[in-house]
């Protein structure tokens, strides 16, 4: 007689490897971009009111601990997020050359890391001036 | 001095005589040469010859001996005893499969999710061929590494997604699917699309990468999976935006 038995799948799955456990860590990361977002359109709303006051009071509240902080966690997550994709690039997007595989590490700087370090200097260049 | 023995806790299930599983302790021999699969060969020949579980070949080709071992999917052929020793073992049936009895598994499931996808070769032309297809080393290359699949769904077992959609075809038949479509001498890619471009095909898949990490043979179906996303979404656009676009 057949009598197939269905188990459950254990729900702590993320946590038994390292593999997961790094997946889960990535997944979270899009938490703090979130936030920032939220807080990005909070900032242009206060903005969009014209006036000084609301203007210093973004400034002191940007400039509280608090505020740096979190936009530290932002920028980690930010970085950790694209650093762990840029490193995905060659799974995704193999190239060959006749029967060779282009390296793993020529892909994910061709593809991510040097595109990333451009816009970052342009971005930075830009503040700057 | 008494031979080493090592213990080994094996998942039970008997759907003629048990409501639930159970695991029953086993004490076996320890010989630093022998792997999980020789422990349960042992015990069988020697303790309970009621225990069943599948195997073939001992040498990582057949893909039938794949089991839970200590929570992790493995090929018992491939797995020492002296990599555990001198620890318990926990032998469980393959995760995300029903279990047929003690260590076998219903991979009905999987073997239709499988032929949805057409693993094989599929021509425009179907007549006897008057010459051999040709193939460059470099268009063996292209897929040779998602050829060496032996199915054995260590993959599915390793995959949580497949708990949240049951539907969801999984890493072996989508990196099969995506083997064939890079065969140069394949032209089936606009058959097997509708099926890997769903919501339960590529889609399916969030990128976890477990079923990379356990593949015995460094096929990497969390990559097939990625380059079956970009190739379905290559051939939307291309349906989408050219009205005389081909598949």
């Amino acid at each position: 007689m057949r009598r197939p038995l269905v188990r459950p799948y254990p729900k702590d799955w993320f946590l038994r490897t390292g593999a997961y456990r790094l997946f889960m860590l990535r997944e979270l990361t899009s938490v703090c971009i979130a936030g920032y977002l939220v807080f990005m359109l909070w900032w242009l709303y206060q903005l969009g009111k014209g006036d000084t006051e609301s203007f210093r009071s973004l400034l002191s509240i940007a400039k509280h601990p608090v505020s740096i902080g979190l936009h530290t966690i932002a920028l980690i997550a930010a970085a950790w997020h694209s650093i762990t994709w840029f490193n995905l690039t060659p799974l995704v997007m193999p190239m060959r050359i006749g029967e060779d595989r282009v390296p793993n590490v020529v892909i994910a700087i061709a593809m991510g890391y040097g595109p990333w370090l451009v816009v970052s200097g342009f971005v930075l260049w830009a503040t700057l001036h | 001095m008494p031979e080493p023995t090592i213990t080994l806790d094996v998942f039970r299930y008997r759907p003629d005589e048990d409501e639930r599983s159970t695991f029953q302790s086993y004490d076996v021999p320890y010989h630093e040469h022998w792997v999980i699969l020789d422990a349960l060969n042992w015990i069988k020949d020697h303790v309970d010859g009621t225990l069943s579980y599948r195997w073939s070949c001992r040498m990582g080709v057949c893909g039938s001996c794949g089991m839970m071992i200590n929570g992790d999917p493995k090929l018992t052929c491939a797995a020492f005893l002296k990599d555990y020793f001198p620890a318990t073992i926990r032998i469980e049936p393959l995760a995300n499969f029903p279990v047929e009895r003690d260590l076998v598994i219903v991979m009905d499931d999987f073997m239709s999710k499988l032929t949805s996808v057409k693993p094989w070769m599929i021509r425009d032309d179907t007549s006897p061929m008057e010459e051999e297809l040709l193939q460059s080393p470099s268009q063996l290359a292209a897929y040779k590494q998602f050829s060496m699949c032996i199915n054995c769904l260590l993959c599915y077992a390793a995959c949580p997604e497949l708990d949240s959609d049951p539907d969801f075809l999984g890493p072996a038949a989508i990196a099969l699917a995506h083997r064939y479509n890079l065969d140069s001498r394949d032209q089936g890619t606009a058959e097997r699309q509708d099926i890997l471009g769903a919501e339960e095909g590529v889609w399916g898949c969030a990128f976890i990468g477990e079923c990379t990490e356990v593949c015995p043979k460094n096929v990497d179906p969390a990559g097939a999976i990625q380059q079956a996303k970009v190739a379905v979404t290559k051939d939307w656009y291309k349906r989408m935006l050219l009205p005389w676009g081909k598949r």
